[in-house]
């Protein structure tokens, strides 16, 4: 299992992390859900690359946020064990174990961006599970997924909340283990989900909302 | 931000281990390991890229570029360089996030009277 795209030799255009905006109609509705709160402000989960712009969005609506960077927790080289045949594994009750970690139906909006795409296939379904623990019954979910059209080099991306339904995008490039600071590669898409696939993935949430884009990318809302 | 001159902060250098708290009336800048609890009040905390801190900290400004575990209580701002792995909840007026910092923990920006609360990448 590949879990960063093929090496190549850094270019000066590549040195520049590359940054895209998309519009998203996922992200349209959970800020419709955000600005409609006029209570103690909802509890926001971010599980993306740390974000100044998205903690600035939630809070400055009066919301609380929490930060956590599940693809990079998932890629510590600590996790990784030899399963009974001596295979490398990524050790899913350990990851589980010390990720994730809030009260039960504590987040009334989890942002998952394209985490199910690019992280180890074995963590995937015991993160959402863990997902529908933390989340409050009809809390919204966003996720994005890439389509067939998409090639395993599709770009992993950062995203900034920069309006009600825009987001900035990012490229992420993580350093490598046991490398220098300086050599960073983007993680790799490790698998399509189709349409079957994420609905058996979010089985056990209420309802789910499908919404196509031009660019190979599905968002998918989810109701806990 | 490089290490500060030391004339102008208290400092803690890299080969350094602390167990237990730490208080005082100046800067500090922190390279090596600190472990309990840090209050620093009208002051700054630096943890330098080698250093790492596994205490609550309350101080006027935070600025972190190696790790540290534990809740960060800044009465004015937090500055989250590129190197930064940052595990805990930050309450503070202003945060700076660089790309690459790693945060794991709730956010919580207070309000100055008649100002709103940032946070800037």
């Amino acid at each position: 299992m590949k879990f960063f795209r093929s090496s190549s030799k850094p270019t000066a255009a590549a040195a520049v992390p590359q940054k895209r905006t998309r519009r998203s109609s996922g992200m349209a509705e959970i800020s419709r859900l955000l600005n409609s709160n006029s209570g103690d402000g909802l509890c926001v989960l971010d599980l993306g690359s740390t974000s100044a712009n998205n903690i600035r969005f939630f809070t400055d609506k009066g919301h609380k946020n929490y930060s956590e960077d599940l693809l990079r927790s998932s890629l510590d080289p600590a996790l990784r064990i030899q399963d009974s045949e001596g295979n490398w594994v990524v050790d899913s009750k350990t990851f589980i174990s010390e990720n994730l970690v809030y009260e039960n139906a504590q987040f009334d909006v989890v942002l998952c961006w394209n985490l199910p795409d690019y992280m180890e296939e074995s963590l995937v379904k015991p993160t959402i599970d863990r997902l529908w623990s933390v989340m409050k019954p009809g809390g919204l979910l966003l996720a994005f997924f890439h389509t067939r059209d998409a090639g395993p080099d599709s770009m992993c991306y950062r995203y900034h909340v920069t309006g009600t339904d825009v987001l900035e995008m990012q490229e992420v490039k993580f350093a490598l283990p046991g490398r220098p600071a300086s050599d960073k590669q983007s993680p790799r898409l490790q698998r399509v989900f189709n349409n079957r696939h994420i609905e058996n993935l979010f089985r056990d949430f209420a309802s789910i909302k499908f919404f196509l884009a031009r660019d190979a990318i599905r968002e998918v809302l989810v109701v806990r | 931000m490089d290490a500060p001159q030391t004339g102008e902060f208290a400092h803690i250098g890299k080969s350094v281990v602390i167990k237990g708290e730490l208080s005082g009336s100046e800067d500090l800048y922190v390279d090596g390991s600190v472990e309990g609890k840090i209050e620093l009040r009208n002051h700054s905390l630096t943890v330098g890229p080698n250093g790492n801190v596994k205490a609550d900290v309350t101080a006027k400004a935070v600025v972190i570029q190696g790790k540290l575990d534990g809740t960060v209580n800044a009465s004015d701002r937090v500055e989250l360089r590129k190197s930064a792995v940052v595990t805990g909840d930050v309450t503070t007026q202003r945060i700076a996030i660089e790309e690459g910092a790693f945060l794991k923990g709730k956010v919580d920006i207070q309000k100055e009277a008649g100002k709103s609360g940032s946070a800037s990448s």
